[in-house]
């Protein structure tokens, strides 16, 4: 508990020192903001104005503080390129984004612990070395390599699944913002479908890493585990061997897997950068590469500091979870 | 070296690292098509694999396998310099934070806490955009978000064998602090700064390359093969292999690093017994 509260308390600084990176790398850079909105024409006056406008004439640490007070308040400035709020474009794309992300985690989650777990047990057999195989390409592989792949077999050759998109045409009233539970809210199937189906490669591309670390997890933690001496006293007591395995085993194991899990929502949030542009899913990754081609950089910044945030926060569920996850840690 | 050779593994790995760098060296030598690299043959573009052409042609009508070799170049020089450079930064925050325990190695730990609160592919791409599209601005985006990886894991490790009696025994001596760190408890971590700088040559080709994918790595016509992947976008599905051929490049190049750092794990620390495979 203790633990805990020590990590809870060093997130505020953690995240001023992350603003401040941020501010430093958006700032200390020779290209003019002022002059970038202004645009190409503008008269010296017209870019002073800006300037003047924007807190931007400030001595750089009055900025500073300007910025940390506006993040803290929900206010990231206005984006160069579309005029409205960063933060109001954020939060609109924010549940496409992590619609992706919880599928691929579950995906993730559900073929990678399985998997893990048999090949722990059949250890050397073949379907040991193919699931090396599969983890060793899997953390090798570009995402927007496979992700050009998979569109180019399955959407442009075989025909069945859409190239692009979250979905054709509108999508469902928002109610969560994620299509595929409104649609079930709604009774909307032919919508669910459709949501399913552009989801399927998306998925998938972004899965495949976060597969491919917790399969080499859980075999490892398996393999740890399954030497120790509980297991061994178990099977004496005579403790059916699948109740060892999927029961005690598997939790031993999976504290090591826990702690990658952080760690793999932080990178799917990461990854959707990629796998986002190459799908043109309408999400916060999309969005953070529209900002770098249009050089707007408030739009870049705050989408980097929405994703540490979100990394912080993961680190910190997941290091809840594990001392309730660890009977050591009572 | 012997039972890195036996590991079947991370002969794999060493094989096509070898190659690789094979390939950078002799590119000139190696590539059917040498001049290809920035010049174009309009009426040959987009022409499929083929005996000349062994994957094909791009839509300047350049050779890609000839432009891919002169890409191996790029890669393992932005991989090695960026690579180094976060090494060069990490290691000594992580000895002197993990050596001292007093405020200033506290606050060494969390500015590279901070740093890894940021995921290194955001990061990178906010640097990369700031400091325009060129290769050293993209090495010094991959350094500045990479070396916190070395700083942490320096320090821990020499938090483990501050208190080991060779240490101990060293000090006793009369060894200043330098000397120390430098000749006793840097050797005794070496082995796992030397696995993760094997793994972290690949992760720094991964993103490299999607920076070039995204347009912040070097200008064209630079052989960089993410960029090669970006711009065959327009000419799919017909022009499959103009998009297939540089991916397959990055897979290899990364397990190969991968692989092998795998393998000298398994080498270098006799703790973990084979087929382990901790990761």
């Amino acid at each position: 508990m203790a633990l805990i509260a020590r990590r809870c308390l060093w997130m505020p600084p953690t995240l001023f020192g992350l603003l401040l990176i941020v501010f430093t790398v958006s700032h200390v850079i020779p290209s003019d903001p002022a002059r970038v909105m202004a645009g190409e024409n503008a008269s010296a006056d017209q870019v002073a104005a800006i300037r003047h406008q924007y807190g931007l004439d400030l001595p750089l640490p009055l900025q500073f503080l300007h910025y940390v007070e506006g993040v803290v308040t929900g206010d990231m400035g206005i984006s160069l390129y579309t005029q409205r709020p960063v933060a109001e474009d954020l939060v609109a794309r924010l549940p496409a984004t992590m619609e992706l992300a919880l599928y691929a985690m579950v995906l993730a989650i559900v073929a990678g612990v399985p998997l893990g777990v048999v090949a722990a047990l059949r250890r050397n057999s073949w379907l040991d070395h193919f699931v090396r195989v599969v983890t060793v390409a899997g953390l090798a592989m570009a995402a927007f390599w496979l992700a050009i792949l998979l569109q180019l077999l399955f959407s442009m050759w075989l025909g069945l699944t859409p190239v692009q998109g979250r979905i054709d045409g509108w999508g469902p009233d928002p109610i969560t913002g994620f299509f595929t539970v409104d649609a079930v809210l709604l009774g909307d199937w032919a919508t669910l479908g459709q949501a399913l189906r552009h989801l399927i490669l998306p998925t998938l591309t972004l899965a495949l890493p976060a597969v491919a670390t917790i399969v080499r997890f859980t075999r490892a933690g398996m393999i740890n585990v399954m030497s120790s001496n509980f297991v061994f006293y178990q099977t004496a007591m005579g403790i059916p061997r699948r109740r060892i395995v999927w029961k005690y085993l598997l939790r031993a194991a999976l504290i090591g897997t826990l702690t990658q899990i952080g760690l793999i929502f932080g990178n799917l949030i990461a990854g959707a950068v990629v796998v986002e542009t190459v799908f043109d899913w309408p999400g916060l990754g999309s969005f953070a590469v529209n900002s770098i081609l249009h050089s707007d950089y408030s739009a870049v910044m705050s989408f980097t500091v929405f994703a540490g945030v979100v990394f912080i926060l993961t680190n910190l569920a997941v290091d809840i979870a594990q001392t309730l996850l660890d009977p050591r840690g009572r | 070296m012997k039972r890195l050779l036996r590991d079947r593994s991370a002969l794999i790995g060493l094989i096509i690292i070898a190659a690789l760098v094979v390939c950078a060296v002799f590119a000139g030598v190696l590539a059917p098509f040498p001049e290809d690299v920035d010049t174009y043959h309009l009426p040959r573009r987009l022409l499929g694999p083929s005996a000349v052409n062994f994957f094909g042609t791009d839509r300047m009508g350049a050779d890609i396998f000839s432009r891919l070799l002169f890409g191996a170049r790029l890669t393992i020089l932005i991989a090695v310099i960026a690579t180094s450079a976060a090494v060069v930064i990490g290691v000594p925050v992580g000895l002197v934070a993990g050596y001292y325990n007093n405020r200033f190695s506290d606050l060494l730990m969390r500015v590279s806490d901070v740093f890894l609160a940021v995921p290194q592919i955001v990061l990178a791409i906010a640097i990369a955009q700031t400091l325009g599209p060129a290769i050293h601005n993209v090495i010094l985006a991959l350094s500045i978000t990479y070396w916190p990886f070395w700083a942490r894991l320096v320090y821990a490790e020499t938090r483990s064998v501050r208190n080991e009696v060779f240490i101990e025994a060293a000090v006793a001596l009369g060894a200043s602090p330098l000397r120390v760190m430098v000749l006793h408890v840097l050797p005794s971590i070496a082995s796992s700064v030397i696995v993760r700088t094997t793994i972290g040559l690949g992760g720094t080709i991964l993103v490299a390359a999607a920076l070039g994918f995204l347009g912040l790595g070097p200008p064209p016509p630079t052989p960089e093969w993410g960029r090669m992947i970006a711009e065959s976008r327009e000419f799919l599905p017909t022009a499959w292999w103009y998009a297939a051929a540089p991916g397959l490049a990055i897979l290899l190049v990364v397990m190969g690093f991968n692989l092998l750092g795998d393998g000298l794990r398994d080498a270098l620390d006799p703790r973990l017994s084979r087929g382990g495979d901790a990761p």
